[in-house]
C-alpha cells in the first residue's frame, strides 16, 4: 500500500469517506471499535499521513495540518454520533432483556397492621383535637367513687345494678373495673377546673377500655371501648350538644348522616337522651330492614346535660356553668361504619381481622 | 321489665286508630320508654272451638288409654265418610277425627281444637299424623299448650272456663275468644320512672307522646272510711339512711269470700300476657291490680293473723319461710311485716315489699281476706332484695318508688274485684296509717328550661308540660312554684323539671349549634409517643390485637413465675365471668400468647402480634372510702384515692412465632429470632426517645420468666427493670402450646414516656469531614459481652468515634476454648477537620490498649 501524503487532498478525502462509511456500516459497538482502530488507529492511513507532516516543507505544514485536522474532526464526529446510536440501541435492548414479572411476590416479610378499634379511637380523637378539645385518660381499675358516686349514682339506686360491674376482690376494696369512661370526665374536670375561672371552658374527650360482665357473643363483649365527650362552659345548652353530635356523626359517617335525640335516663345527665343515627342500610324506608328492625334509626350512644350533682362532685358551680356529655361504643361505631357483623372478630385476636384495615381507618 | 298487653292499655288511654304495636312502641320511645320486645301469644290458627261428638276409649298395648274423638269443628269438618284420610274404617258424620290422651271431658263438651297448619308456642307446627291406629287431624289443647298457664292436667273445657255453651259455635275462632290475639309490648323502664311499671303509668306516657286522652284507672271512689280497721303499728327502730321503712300502710278486710271461686279467663289471660302465673283468685286479683296501678298488694288469710300487725326491722338471725318455700335468715336491716302470735310483733309474716310468708297466705279454705297495700322505703327494699337475691314483682316496683297516694285506692280496686268475682263483703272501716310527708314545692325560673335546653319555650309551654305530667304549677312573676305529683318522687330539683319539659315538648325541634372550644393544647407527649410506638411496631410487621385481661391461676404457673415473683401479687376479681379466670393479667404476654394460639389454630404458620394496654399489679393498699361526706372531693381525697388504686401501667408487648420472612421464589425463609424481639424493643426506645440499659440479669423478686434464662435481655431505666425481650422458655412454649423458639418482648411504657417528657433534643452539628474506618478483631474471654466491648471502644475514642459496631462473632479451634473473636467496625470523624493518618493511628492504639486493659483483649 502506498503511503498517503498529507498534501494529497483527494486521498485524504477518500480516506475520510472510507472511515465514515466503515463507521456507518458498523452494527455493533464491537464492529465500531474495529472500524475505529482501522481508520484512526496507529496503522491507519490518516494516522500515518499525520506523522509525515513533521517532515514537510515549512510552507506546506500549515495546509497539511489543517487538512488533517479537518479529517480527524470529521471522523471524530461521525464516530461519536455512531457510538451514541449504537449505545442507545444496546441500552434499549438491555432494558428489554432485563424486564421482570412484577406480579411475582415482592415482599416476603410479614406485614403488620393496627387494630381498627385503636385507629378508630385515634380518628375520633383527631377530630376533636382539631376542634380544640383535649384528650383525657384515666385508670381502668377505678375507685367506686369515681365510677359511681361522683356520677350521681346513689349507693342504693337501682341504676348501680344496671351496670353489671366487675368488682375487685375483696368487695370492700372499693375498687372495680370501670364500667364506662365517665369517671375520666370527673377526673378531667377536677384537673381543669381552674381554667374555668380563667374564662376558658373545659372541652375533653375520654376514650378507652371499659368492662361489664357480659358474656361474649355476636353483639356483646365484656371488654369494650368507649369514647365520651364532656364540655363545661358558660351558657352551654342541649343545642350545643346536638351541634357537636351532628358534626361528629358527619365526620365519621359522611355529610348525609342524620342524628336524632330521644329521651332516656342516665344518673349523670339531666335531661338525658339516647342518640340515634338514621339507618344506613334502609334510610328509614324499609319496614322490614334487619339492621334497624324497621324503625329507621340505629342507637349510637347516650348523651345529655351533665347533672348538677356531677359538676358539684368535681367542684364546679352548676349555677355558673352548664355542661353536656355524650358517649358511644367504639365497637358499635366500627360495626356500623365498616359492616362488622360479629363482635367476636374484634376480640379473638385473629390477625386477618386487623389486616383488612391496615394502618388508618 | 313490664309487659304491657295492648288491650289492657287501651282501657286507660285512647290508642290511635289503626296503630300497630310498632307504632305504639315508637310513640312510647319518643317520651323515653324504650321498647324491649313485642310479643304475641305464639299461637297461629286455625285454632277453633270444637264440640265433642263421640269419644271412644281404646286401651293400648303400652297400658295407656286414649280417646278417639270425632269433633265437630264447623266449617273445618271433613265431609261425612271415613275421614280426611281413609285409614279409618268406619263412616262418620261430618267432623274431624282426633286422638286425645286426656280424660277430663265427655261427649258434648266444648273444647279448643288446633288443626293442621296451625302453630303453637314453641314454635310447634301442627300437622295431621297417624297415631294409635288412627289418623289424627290436630289436637285438643290444654291450657299449657296454648301458653295460657301451667295447667296440663287436662284439656280446656270451655264451659268450665266461664263461657256459656250458648255463646259457643263449633268452628268459631278460638284465638280471639281466648285472647290469644293479644300483643304485648315489653318496656324498659328507666330507674327514674318507676310509675311506668304499670298500665296506668304507660297509658299516661302514651298520652304524653300522642296527646291521646288518658283515663286514670286509679281515679276510683274509696268506700267507707279510714279508722279502726285491723290494728297496724309501724315500729321502725333502725331507719336506713334516715328513712323510716314504711310511711303508709292500708289494711282492709273482705269477709265471706268464696274460696272456690276461680279467676276468670280474661284475668288469667292478662296475667299470663304480662308474664305472671295465675295462682288463685285472691292472689290473681292482687297481682292484677299491681300490674294495672303499680301498687304491690298482699292478701292474708285473716283467720291466720293475730293482731296487731307490726312493721319492724328483723332481729339478727330471725327466720321466715317465704311464699317460695325457702327458709330465709334475716338481716337487721330487713323490714318485716309481723303479727302478734306469741307476743307483740313476734311472728314474721312477710318480708316487707319483697315477699310474703308461707304461714299466712290465702289457701283453698280462706273465706276472710285481709288486703294490704303499703308504701315502703325504696332503699330498704332494694337492699333486702339484693341481699336475699330475691327480686320480685313487688320489690322491682318499691325500689323505684311507688305512688304514695295509691294504697287506699289499690286496696279498694282489689276488694271490688274480689267481691265481684268471689262474693263477700268489704268492711266499711279500714286501717290507713299515713305518715307520708307533704310534697315540698320546687321553685324554678320560668326560663330555666330554655337556658338548659337551648329552645325558647314560652311560659305556657313550660307550665303546660309540667301540668301534663301531673304537677301543680303556680306562677309568681318569673318564678314557677311546682308541686310534683305523688307518683313522681324522682322530681326533686329544677333540673328534673327541665327534663320533663324537654321530653314532653320533644327533641325534634332542637337546634344544632356547634360550640367553639377555646384553643387546646393538642395531644400530650404520652399520647403522641404511644401512637408512635403502636405505629412503628405495625410497620415492623407486627399486627395489633386486643386481648382480654383475664387469666387463670394456672397461667402464672404455665409462665413459670417463681413463688416470690412480684407478678404473684395478683389482683383478683370478686365476680369473674368465668371461675376459671378470676385474675387480672400481670403482664400482656400472659394473654397475648392466646392470640398467637388462635391464629395458629386457624392455620397460620407465621404469627407476629402485639398489644398496647395495661396489666394490673400490686397489693391492695386498703379499703377505699366509697363516699365522701360532701358532694365534692378535695385534692387530698383524689390523691388518697389514686394512691389506693394498684398499679396499672401502660405496657407494650409482642409475641412472634414461625418465620419473619417466608421462603419464596427469590430467597429463603428467615425465622423470628431472639434478635428480632430485641430489635422491636429498640423501635420502642426510639419512639419513646430513650435508651435503656440492657443486660441478662434478673432483678430481686423479678425473675426473667417466662423467658429463656440464657436468651433474655433485661432492660433497666435508672436501675429499675422496665422490660424484657428474647426467646420464651422452652418449657413455657410447651406449656402454652406455642412453637419452639417463640420470641417475645414486653415493656412498661409509662416510665419510658415519663423519662422523655419535656426533654428537648439538643442538636449537634453534622460534620462534613471525611470518614475514617478501622476494623478490629478482638479475641476475648467468652464471658465478655459485645455491648461492654463496644462501650469501651467508643470511650477510648475520646469523642472521635462516631459509631462502633460488632459485625462478626467467631468461636472455634483457632481461637481456643472459652474464647471468642469479636470483629468491630469503627467509624471515626472529627467535627472540624479531616483526621490525619497519625490521628487515626493514635485512636486505633488507644482502642486496642483500652480493650486489652479492660477485657484482656488481644488482636487476632
Amino acid at each position: 500500500m502506498t503511503e498517503l501524503s498529507p498534501l494529497d487532498a483527494a486521498g485524504v478525502d477518500a480516506a475520510v469517506s472510507d472511515a465514515l462509511a466503515a463507521f456507518a456500516a458498523a452494527t455493533t459497538l464491537d464492529e465500531l471499535k474495529e472500524a475505529r482502530l482501522a481508520h484512526t488507529g496507529d496503522k491507519a492511513p490518516l494516522t500515518l499521513a499525520n506523522r509525515l507532516i513533521g517532515g514537510l516543507e515549512p510552507a506546506d505544514k500549515a495546509a497539511a495540518g489543517k487538512a488533517m485536522g479537518g479529517a480527524r474532526a470529521a471522523m471524530g464526529r461521525a464516530l461519536a454520533a455512531r457510538t451514541a446510536e449504537l449505545e442507545a440501541e444496546r441500552d434499549a435492548r438491555v432494558l428489554v432483556e432485563e424486564a421482570v414479572d412484577v406480579t411475582l411476590p415482592s415482599s416476603r416479610a410479614l406485614v403488620g397492621a393496627r387494630h381498627p378499634i385503636e385507629t378508630m379511637q385515634e380518628r375520633m380523637c383527631d377530630l376533636f383535637v382539631s376542634m380544640g378539645w383535649e384528650v383525657a385518660e384515666g385508670p381502668e381499675m377505678e375507685a367506686e367513687w369515681f365510677n359511681f358516686d361522683a356520677l350521681n349514682f346513689d349507693p342504693d339506686h337501682p341504676a348501680r345494678e344496671m351496670q353489671d360491674t366487675f368488682f375487685i376482690d375483696p368487695p370492700s376494696s372499693g375498687l372495680l373495673m370501670r364500667t364506662h369512661t365517665s369517671p375520666v370526665q370527673v377526673r378531667a374536670a377536677l384537673e381543669r377546673r381552674d381554667s374555668l375561672e380563667e374564662g376558658r371552658g373545659i372541652y375533653v374527650v375520654c376514650p378507652g377500655k371499659t368492662f361489664r360482665t357480659d358474656e361474649l357473643d355476636a353483639t356483646h363483649t365484656p371488654v369494650f371501648h368507649q369514647i365520651e365527650g364532656l364540655a363545661i362552659d358558660r351558657g352551654l345548652t342541649m343545642a350545643h350538644l346536638k351541634g357537636t353530635l351532628d358534626h361528629f356523626a358527619r365526620a365519621l359517617f359522611g355529610p348525609e348522616a342524620i342524628t336524632r335525640l330521644r329521651p332516656a335516663f342516665f344518673p349523670f345527665t339531666e335531661p338525658s337522651a339516647e342518640m340515634d343515627l338514621r339507618c344506613f342500610v334502609c334510610g328509614g324506608a324499609d319496614a322490614a330492614c334487619r339492621t334497624c328492625r324497621g324503625t329507621g334509626w340505629i342507637e349510637w350512644g347516650g348523651c345529655g346535660m351533665t347533672h348538677p350533682n356531677v359538676l358539684r362532685a368535681a367542684g364546679i358551680d352548676p349555677e355558673k356553668y352548664t355542661a353536656f356529655a355524650f358517649g358511644m361504643g367504639i365497637e358499635r361505631t366500627l360495626m356500623f361504619r365498616h359492616n362488622v357483623t360479629d363482635m367476636r372478630d374484634m376480640v379473638e385476636g385473629d390477625v386477618r381481622f386487623s389486616q383488612q384495615f391496615g394502618m388508618e381507618i | 321489665m313490664p309487659k304491657i298487653p295492648l288491650s289492657w292499655l287501651a282501657e286507660s288511654v285512647a290508642l290511635e286508630p289503626g296503630a300497630s304495636p310498632v307504632d305504639i312502641a315508637t310513640s312510647l320511645a319518643r317520651v323515653g320508654l324504650e321498647e324491649e320486645g313485642i310479643h304475641g301469644s305464639g299461637v297461629e290458627g286455625p285454632l277453633v272451638v270444637g264440640r265433642v261428638m263421640s269419644l271412644v276409649k281404646e286401651e293400648q298395648s303400652n297400658g295407656k288409654t286414649i280417646n278417639y274423638c270425632r269433633v265437630d269443628v264447623g266449617e273445618f269438618n271433613d265431609p261425612e265418610g271415613p275421614g280426611h284420610k281413609p285409614d279409618n274404617k268406619v263412616d262418620y258424620p261430618s267432623s274431624k277425627g282426633i286422638v286425645c290422651g286426656a280424660h277430663n271431658f265427655v261427649e258434648g263438651d266444648y273444647v279448643v281444637v288446633v288443626l293442621p297448619g296451625a302453630t303453637l308456642p314453641g314454635p310447634f307446627p301442627i300437622s295431621g299424623r297417624k297415631t294409635y291406629g288412627h289418623w289424627s287431624d290436630g289436637m285438643i289443647c290444654s291450657a299449657r299448650e296454648l301458653g295460657l298457664g301451667e295447667d296440663h292436667s287436662g284439656i280446656i273445657v270451655l264451659t268450665e272456663m266461664g263461657f256459656s255453651a250458648d255463646s259457643l259455635e263449633p268452628g268459631q275462632d278460638a284465638i280471639a275468644l281466648l285472647g290469644l290475639d293479644e300483643k304485648t309490648i315489653e318496656i324498659n323502664v328507666t330507674p327514674d320512672r318507676g310509675y311506668s311499671f304499670s298500665i296506668r303509668g304507660v297509658a299516661r306516657e302514651y298520652a304524653h307522646a300522642t296527646g291521646a286522652s288518658f283515663t286514670d284507672p286509679a281515679a276510683l271512689a274509696v268506700s267507707g272510711a279510714a279508722g279502726d280497721g285491723f290494728p297496724v303499728l309501724i315500729e321502725d327502730a333502725a331507719p336506713v339512711r334516715g328513712n323510716v321503712g314504711c310511711d303508709r300502710f292500708v289494711a282492709r278486710i273482705v269477709r265471706g269470700f268464696d274460696p272456690a271461686a276461680a279467676s276468670p279467663g280474661w284475668m288469667k289471660q292478662r296475667l299470663e300476657a304480662a308474664g305472671m302465673r295465675s295462682i288463685s283468685l285472691a292472689v290473681d286479683v292482687t297481682n292484677y291490680v299491681m300490674l294495672e296501678l303499680g301498687q304491690p298488694l298482699h292478701a292474708y288469710d285473716l283467720a291466720t293473723l293475730t293482731a296487731p300487725i307490726v312493721v319492724r326491722r328483723a332481729h339478727p338471725a330471725e327466720q321466715i319461710e317465704t311464699l317460695d318455700d325457702v327458709e330465709r335468715v334475716l338481716h337487721g336491716e330487713d323490714l318485716l311485716i309481723t303479727d302478734s302470735l306469741g307476743g307483740h310483733g313476734a311472728r314474721p309474716v312477710g318480708i316487707a315489699g319483697v315477699m310474703g310468708g308461707a304461714l299466712t297466705e290465702v289457701s283453698a279454705s280462706t273465706t276472710d281476706v285481709l288486703l294490704e297495700a303499703a308504701h315502703f322505703d325504696p332503699i330498704t327494699i332494694a337492699r333486702t332484695a339484693r341481699r336475699h337475691k330475691l327480686g320480685s314483682e313487688a320489690s322491682r316496683r318499691f325500689e323505684r318508688a311507688v305512688d304514695t297516694a295509691l294504697p287506699p285506692v289499690a286496696v279498694q280496686r282489689a276488694a271490688n274485684l274480689l267481691v265481684e268475682l268471689g262474693g263477700g263483703v268489704i268492711e266499711d272501716v279500714f286501717t290507713d296509717v299515713d305518715n307520708v310527708p307533704a310534697v315540698e314545692p320546687i321553685e324554678m325560673d320560668v326560663d330555666f328550661p330554655s337556658r338548659i335546653v337551648g329552645v325558647a319555650y314560652s311560659p305556657e309551654q313550660v307550665i303546660d308540660s309540667l301540668t301534663q305530667v301531673g304537677c301543680t304549677v303556680e306562677r309568681d312573676g318569673e318564678v314557677l312554684i311546682v308541686t310534683r305529683p305523688t307518683w313522681r318522687a324522682d322530681l326533686e330539683a329544677p333540673i328534673n323539671l327541665v327534663e320533663e319539659v324537654a321530653r314532653l315538648q320533644g327533641f325534634d325541634g332542637l337546634p344544632s349549634v356547634l360550640p367553639v372550644a377555646p384553643p387546646g393544647r393538642g395531644y400530650t407527649h404520652s399520647q403522641l409517643v404511644r401512637k408512635s410506638v403502636a405505629r412503628s411496631l405495625a410497620e415492623a410487621g407486627l399486627t395489633q390485637v386486643l386481648t382480654y385481661p383475664f387469666i387463670s391461676e394456672a397461667r402464672l404457673d404455665e409462665c413459670l413465675l417463681p413463688a416470690d415473683d412480684v407478678r404473684r401479687d395478683v389482683i383478683r376479681l370478686a365476680n369473674p365471668l368465668s371461675a376459671e379466670q378470676p385474675l387480672l393479667r400481670t403482664a400482656l404476654v400472659e394473654t397475648l400468647v392466646d392470640a398467637v394460639r388462635v391464629n395458629l389454630g386457624r392455620g397460620a404458620q407465621d404469627v407476629a402480634v402485639y398489644e398496647t394496654g395495661r396489666a394490673y399489679l400490686g397489693r391492695l393498699v386498703g379499703a377505699i372510702p366509697a363516699t365522701y361526706s360532701g358532694t365534692s372531693i378535695t385534692p387530698d381525697d383524689v390523691e388518697a384515692l389514686n394512691k389506693a388504686i394498684p398499679g396499672q401501667v401502660r405496657r407494650v408487648a409482642g409475641v412472634m412465632a414461625g418465620n419473619r420472612v417466608t421462603s419464596g421464589w427469590d430467597g429463603h425463609a428467615t425465622p423470628w429470632r431472639w434478635t428480632d424481639a430485641l430489635a422491636m424493643v429498640e423501635k420502642v426506645e426510639r419512639a419513646c426517645g430513650v435508651v435503656l440499659e440492657i443486660s441478662s440479669e434478673a432483678g430481686e423478686r423479678q425473675s426473667t420468666a417466662p423467658f429463656h434464662p440464657g436468651r433474655v435481655a433485661v432492660y433497666r431505666l435508672e436501675g429499675e427493670i422496665v422490660g424484657v425481650a428474647g426467646e420464651l422458655h422452652p418449657k413455657v412454649c410447651e406449656n402454652l402450646g406455642l412453637p419452639a423458639r417463640t420470641v417475645a418482648f414486653e415493656l412498661a411504657l409509662d416510665p419510658l414516656i415519663e423519662e422523655s417528657e419535656g426533654v428537648l433534643v439538643t442538636a449537634s452539628p453534622v460534620s462534613g469531614q471525611v470518614l475514617a474506618k478501622e476494623d478490629f478483631a478482638f479475641v476475648v474471654d467468652s464471658s465478655v459481652t459485645a455491648g461492654s466491648l463496644v462501650d469501651a471502644v467508643i470511650s477510648a475514642g475520646d469523642g472521635l468515634v462516631e459509631d462502633a459496631r460488632v459485625f462478626d462473632v467467631y468461636t472455634g479451634e483457632q481461637i481456643g476454648e472459652g474464647r471468642k473473636s469479636l470483629a468491630v467496625n469503627v467509624r471515626m470523624r472529627d467535627a472540624d477537620h479531616t483526621l490525619s493518618a497519625e490521628e487515626v493511628l493514635t485512636v486505633r492504639e488507644a482502642i486496642i490498649a483500652a480493650a486489652a486493659e479492660k477485657f484482656g483483649a488481644v488482636l487476632r
